[in-house]
């Protein structure tokens, strides 16, 4: 039986998630109604016993400098170390990936006209491990799946438009169904939701605009990819832009998916959301 | 002949209120001060940093404007100067500020009147 998407979750990658996992303080008050979201998640991704997670997630000047920096990058490797973003590496264990698989990845995206940037090496920082934190815990002896990173420009404008992630996420999903191996692959789009990190807006979030834009994503999500960088920057902050990455999952996964999970949490300056879908 | 054929070029972002755009303009602007940054997510250049930000910032050739910018810890300065965010978290860290404080002098507050702007102020 050929590869296939069994599901695809959208979710915030918030920094501060990372040391809060770090120092053990997931049910302390502030963060309890963030980390308990996720138990249900973690159940659900047991039962669909993923092989590989693909986690669509943008680095944050850890390891891509502005000086060469591309606009979709998947990395080739079976070993992604944990990178340092200026504040010491965190202690996690390295992220085990799957070499041919992304090969396979490589060839069938760029056949279908996606000419990424191919890292044979690369580090993963918050925006691809907080995710990770929250849908796959790892323990000492590593982490529950194997990954691939798919890292987008969502920093340096001009940016990839909504509707090229959506055909990005399209186009995975066809580049899996041709995998010959029989993996049950998730895919995670990261990022968002509504927030401001520089300026004097700093700190703005729209919880009617995050709320709004889950609903699209579950039942219009090809209406939804129409949507401008501008609109959603300027009602949902200039670093909600991130938000197009939840577009790229979307389109990997069918437009009839099921939804399971969604939850929405705004404690500091990050609308913090959650929706997933099931495939099949 | 137009070499679009007549058409209208690539829209440009519209400028958004208190909202720094970080496009290629403002990156090329800013392209010392993020090398700079990004030179810090190795410890062995934090230390050096840390122990002469001088002679550091000379070696990234910083204009005097942008040397200012970072020895008054001037964030919103540093942004307006073309340091991406996510860069200027690394110096942030470097100097013992953290992103909340920061955002706090960025939005021209002191860091308990920003956080009495939050919803759950304990989640950081």
């Amino acid at each position: 039986m050929p590869s296939r998407i069994v599901g695809g979750i959208a979710l915030s990658h918030v920094p501060s998630v990372g040391p809060a996992v770090d120092r053990g303080k997931q049910q302390t008050p502030a963060w309890k109604p963030l980390f308990d979201a996720y138990g249900p998640v973690q159940d659900w991704l047991k039962k669909l016993r993923p092989d590989v997670a693909i986690v669509i997630y943008n680095d944050h000047a850890a390891e891509f400098a502005f000086d060469r920096y591309p606009t979709f990058a998947l990395g080739v490797a079976d070993t992604y170390p944990i990178a340092d973003e200026g504040f010491g590496t965190r202690p996690l264990p390295p992220v085990k990936g799957d070499a041919d698989f992304s090969i396979h990845l490589c060839e069938s995206l760029i056949e279908q006209e996606f000419d990424l940037t191919v890292c044979l090496e690369m580090g993963v920082e918050h925006g691809f491990l907080v995710p990770m934190n929250l849908c796959f815990p790892h323990t000492s002896g590593g982490w529950p799946v194997k990954c691939v990173p798919l890292q987008v420009n969502v920093v340096q404008h001009p940016l990839p438009t909504a509707r090229r992630c959506y055909r990005l996420g399209q186009a995975l999903r066809k580049a899996v169904e041709q995998y010959e191996e029989d993996l049950r692959v998730v895919v995670l789009g990261t990022g968002g939701m509504s927030h401001q990190l520089q300026g004097r807006r700093f700190g703005f979030m729209n919880e009617a605009f995050d709320q709004w834009f889950m609903d699209q994503l579950e039942s219009d999500p090809e209406g939804l990819s129409g949507i401008s960088h501008e609109k959603i920057m300027t009602e949902a902050g200039a670093e909600a832009v991130e938000l197009i990455m939840w577009l790229a999952m979307r389109g990997a996964v069918s437009p009839g998916a099921r939804r399971v999970h969604r939850h929405y949490y705004a404690p500091m300056t990050t609308g913090m959301g959650l929706i997933s879908f099931e495939d099949g | 002949m137009a070499r679009d054929g007549g058409r209208r070029g690539p829209k440009r972002l519209k400028a958004i209120p208190d909202t720094s755009i970080f496009d290629l303009r403002l990156s090329r602007k800013g392209i010392r001060l993020n090398r700079l940054c990004f030179s810090l997510c190795d410890p062995r250049n934090r230390d050096a940093f840390k122990k002469d930000e001088e002679g550091y910032m000379e070696k990234y050739r910083l204009t005097e404007n942008e040397k200012n910018l970072v020895r008054s810890r001037d964030f919103k300065g540093l942004i307006e100067a073309g340091t991406n965010i996510y860069a200027l978290l690394k110096i942030g860290s470097a100097t013992g500020h953290s992103l909340y404080r920061m955002g706090a002098q960025m939005r021209g507050e002191t860091y308990e009147q920003f956080l009495a702007t939050r919803n759950i102020k304990d989640a950081v």
